[in-house]
């Protein structure tokens, strides 16, 4: 860490010396401004693209926006440009708001489709519209002044930029190390995870798409005041696209990415232009040929971008591997907020009549059961006898056929998984659903999202660090809790499968929930770690816990529950404390099959209390045969 | 307005839309085999226009070069393949079909191209030169990526699309190209006159439509894709190579573009840069369609033709705005119409 401090200091003081050496050619420091711009705007796409999954063709759009809100606003009613540049910032949110409401509901490659289409449809208006002069633009801006300072050179404007460009890392660097940076992480790969944390993925998605939006537009800006004219073509499609090269060959994901991508696209563009027309002696947009096959070839062979490889080789070199790995844990902060507890003996959960029908298939018929506070109740049954169905209905993943939950009395069928777990539903998942590239702390501090509230402007400014600190102390007291104390800065993707799972609960307990909900808990672990697991569980239980958990393995379920339900096709088979389920001859049918049928003329042996659903059933026959 | 006018605007409308109609149903077809939304689709509309356009002046068309420097990187990366497992067998087909045959074709081209050749015949030489690429353009960029998701192969289409439009320039020039009508006169319907030229154009669109659906529906390729469209695991399971799927979804494409290429070259005047607009308001009719429904995406792409047609007409500076604007309500209310669906694969 402390390396890399020195070497972001070295580069400020170098960007800070620059221009004030009469020896740095002029033509540096148009080049180097032209970089910071591009910084801005490919920053955007770092958070929207490269952290958070979304594509955006249409970014030097809003440049254009910024650009000629504040050139029409000065020329022609002398607006001061500090006051236009606000404008175009409102402007820009309300169009980015707009465009984002209407396309991020639908699936992924929709957002950029539009941006696409967005972004012609902006170009064209600019173009034609009397009042933004045509295809001629609009010239005579007026440099910026500041403090009666004026910023008419481009040595004074490189200042502004590179103040504002630093200002945007930084910013962007703390709100992705924050409460909504860790909401916005798990955009990518783990949004119906995030959002039975309570996470508004929806939210989070148009937060960036206005954030990325509003940083071309300051871009945008700067450019007017700094070319003091601006037209139509620097807004154009084939720029939105560059800069998204920019973002990908410099490294999506990584906020220094973005400079790095920006410069190397610009030198390089800049290069191509004064050689290939010696070379090849034409005027030819060669830069477009280059890009296109540099940008195929990045993504076939460093999909990562460049970033990542430099910042490894920087790493090699110095030998430090940059190891949180032993860092201590986060220091005592005081505890958050906690939900009221009822009184043992009331029903937390009741689940009355509910029923799911896939088509003529019934998973899930008139299922009812209850879980009281302070009980771990166990569902068990066969494979596809429909216990994650009703574990799915419950959360809140599927919608319900017919019949109610009621959660502490309330109902909560029909709700999204979000309000679910709003109201004190915490819940694994049975295939493991992490951010492998995150630390364990954090992982489990997603799970205290509901627990505070940090907004973005917060996280950005980081104004948040006594709520941040009270959200890791939180993750790491239920780390500690659940046995993995000692990787709290580990890589959660680097875990054993059974540590994962073990990391999924401690993620559900810091939602601080009066109900957890396990979906096989101990698939995976070896027998240690199970034992262990039970311990976890049952100390839960006496500090008040009410817990329901989905399990195949009989030993574990038959010493830690008070309970048990056992389905079998859809259909409860039997109920009630687990020496008499074991006990109950049509559970030990189901379990252990006695009968085959499928031989016509053996009858079945009428032990069972309900009829077998006849559809799933013969699916299954069919399928074995 | 009166009510020539309108017609004379609808036969327009019905004559692009007809096209980008044509276009967006191969669009729909590569997204749903392929998954890759295929932006570069344009340019191989402009190079269909434009080769032809070189080979009626009796030129050399640079899109005669380019076949054999593809099929030279195709050969290298299957040298790599080959290198990397030790499978040396295939290699000399490969060499022979990937490098030799362009360059015969390179050949015969320059042989061949003189004025006054039988447009008929520049037509075949401009198939032969041009839809090869879609093979060949699968192989190299696409099939190394063949399970990343789809906005990677988004972002690798919209890089395609750069370096297809910056070789088209070099090939073609800035200046902008039309080639003499297939057939010529005049229909007279009664209440109004079609040219020739456009019933050819509508008549061959509607054609090659009907054949799509023959041989999606009626053929034993045409139902692999079809499976591969549904489920890619599950037509490998049973047998389909995804990357025939792809080779052969890719050879469709770009036979569609070129085709309606040279269907529009007549009629519209072809810059380098032209085929990217055409391919997107393609695009946005297919999106009408969801990228998934045929039918829709037809349907869409005649009403963003016909909607082209009179905008130029009332506004005609807003035309661009107006027609790419459509995409925002056609957006919300899809999104009204569909459960949100994640992206991840």
């Amino acid at each position: 860490m402390r390396k890399n401090h020195v070497l972001i200091a070295l580069f400020v003081v170098v960007l800070a010396v620059l221009p004030m050496t009469t020896a740095t050619p002029e033509f540096w420091i148009t080049q180097l401004n032209y970089i910071g711009l591009a910084s801005l705007v490919v920053l955007g796409l770092v958070l929207l693209t490269g952290v958070g999954g979304l594509t955006s063709f249409g970014q030097a759009a809003f440049v254009g926006v910024g650009a000629y809100t504040t050139a029409w606003l000065t020329t022609q009613y002398g607006v001061s440009p500090w006051l236009a540049l606000v404008a175009g910032l409102v402007l820009t949110a309300l169009i980015a708001f707009t465009l984002g409401a209407i396309t991020l509901r639908l699936s992924g490659h929709y957002l950029p489709l539009g941006t696409i289409a967005w972004s012609l449809s902006l170009f064209y208006l600019f173009g034609n519209m009397e009042a933004l002069g045509k295809h001629d633009g609009i010239a005579g801006i007026a440099p910026l002044t500041f403090f009666g300072w004026s910023l008419s050179g481009g040595r004074n404007m490189y200042y502004l930029i590179w103040v504002l460009v630093l200002l945007a890392v930084w910013a962007t660097h703390n709100l992705l190390d924050s409460r909504p940076g860790r909401a916005i992480r798990a955009l990518k790969s783990g949004a119906g995870m995030a959002e039975s944390m309570g996470v508004n993925t929806a939210a989070y998605k148009i937060i960036i798409f206005v954030y990325a939006a509003l940083l071309a537009c300051v871009s945008g800006w700067l450019y007017a005041h700094m070319q003091r004219a601006v037209s139509p073509s620097p807004f154009g499609l084939n720029y939105g696209i560059e800069y998204l090269f920019m973002a990908v060959v410099g490294g999506a994901g990584y906020v220094w990415g973005a400079l790095l991508g920006s410069a190397v696209i610009l030198i390089l563009k800049d290069q191509i232009q004064n050689w290939m027309p010696r070379l090849f002696n034409t005027d030819a947009n060669f830069e477009l040929i280059v890009f296109g096959v540099m940008l195929v070839l990045v993504l076939q062979y460093a999909r990562d971008g460049l970033w990542p490889i430099l910042s490894g080789v920087f790493r090699r070199l110095t030998g430090g591997a940059g190891s949180r790995r032993h860092a201590p844990a986060p220091p005592e902060a005081p505890a958050l907020p906690k939900r009221e507890r009822d009184a043992p003996t009331e029903h937390v959960l009741e689940v009355d009549a509910i029923r799911k029908e896939f088509g003529g298939l019934v998973a899930v018929n008139d299922i009812s059961f209850n879980v009281r506070t302070g009980e771990i109740v166990g569902l068990i049954g066969p494979n596809g006898a429909g216990k994650s169905t009703t574990f799915n209905l419950i959360t809140g993943v599927l919608p319900a056929t017919r019949g109610q939950v009621r959660f502490r009395g309330q109902r909560i069928d029909g709700l999204s998984a979000r309000a679910i777990a709003k109201q004190g539903v915490g819940r694994t998942f049975q295939h493991v659903q992490l951010l492998p590239g995150m630390s364990v702390i954090e992982n489990v501090a997603l799970g205290a999202h509901l627990r505070t509230e940090v907004g973005v402007a917060a996280g950005a400014l980081h104004n948040d660090r006594a709520r941040e600190a009270q959200l890791l102390h939180e993750a790491a007291r239920q780390l500690q809790r659940v046995g993995l104390g000692d990787y709290l800065y580990e890589q959660a993707g680097n875990l054993a499968l059974g540590q994962q799972r073990i990391l999924e609960i401690a993620r559900a307990l810091a939602t601080d929930p009066v109900l957890l909900l396990l979906d096989e808990p101990a698939a995976g672990l070896r027998y240690k770690e199970k034992q262990d697991l039970a311990r976890v569980l049952s100390q839960l239980r006496e500090e008040g816990m009410s817990i329901l958990l989905v399990e195949h393995d009989m030993d574990f379920v038959m010493r830690l529950t008070n309970h048990l339900v056992v389905m079998d096709f859809g259909t409860k088979l039997a109920e009630g404390v687990p020496a008499d389920v074991q006990r109950n001859p049509a559970v030990l049918e189901a379990y252990l099959g006695g009968i085959d049928e499928d031989m016509p003329g053996t009858l079945p042996q009428s032990a069972t209390p309900a009829a077998p659903v006849a559809p799933a059933h013969s699916a299954n026959a069919t399928g074995v045969a | 307005m009166d009510s020539t006018i309108a017609l004379i605007l609808l036969q327009d409308g019905i004559v692009n839309g007809a096209i980008y109609a044509l276009l967006g149903m191969a669009l729909v077809l590569v997204f749903a085999v392929t998954r890759v939304i295929f932006i570069p689709q344009g340019e191989f509309v402009a190079f269909g226009a434009l080769t032809l356009a070189m080979l009626v002046n009796g030129r050399v068309p640079g899109t005669a070069y380019l076949m054999p420097m593809l099929g030279a990187i195709v050969l290298l990366l299957e040298i790599g393949r080959a290198i990397r497992t030790g499978a040396w067998a295939g290699l000399l087909r490969t060499a022979i079909t990937y490098v030799a045959l362009p360059l015969a074709v390179l050949w015969a081209t320059m042989q061949f191209a003189a004025p006054d050749r039988n447009l008929w015949l520049n037509i075949i030489v401009t198939l032969i030169l041009v839809v090869p690429m879609g093979p060949m353009v699968y192989r190299i960029v696409y099939q190394p990526l063949a399970e990343a998701t789809v906005l990677v192969l988004l972002i690798v289409s919209v890089a395609l699309h750069f370096a297809l439009m910056g070789l088209a320039l070099v090939f073609f020039g800035a200046e902008g190209w039309r080639t003499p009508p297939f057939v010529s006169g005049q229909v007279d319907f009664g209440f109004m006159t079609w040219s020739s030229q456009s019933l050819f154009v509508v008549g061959t669109c509607a054609a090659l439509i009907i054949a799509l659906w023959l041989f999606f529906g009626k053929t034993l390729y045409g139902r692999a894709l079809r499976a591969t469209a549904v489920n890619r695991r599950g037509a490998r399971l049973v047998g389909i190579s995804t990357t025939m799927s792809g080779t052969l979804t890719f050879t469709l494409a770009v036979a569609i573009g070129v085709v309606s290429g040279m269907l529009i070259a007549p009629v519209t005047t072809v810059y380098y840069d032209t085929g990217f607009l055409i391919g997107l308001k393609g695009f946005v009719g297919a999106i009408i369609g969801g990228l998934v429904s045929y039918p829709v995406a037809a349907a869409g792409a005649l009403l963003v033709g016909i909607l082209e047609a009179f905008s130029s007409f009332w506004a005609s500076a807003y035309k661009e705005v107006i027609v790419f604007t459509l995409i925002i309500p056609v957006l919300l209310w899809r999104s009204f119409g569909s459960h949100h669906v994640d992206d991840e694969e």
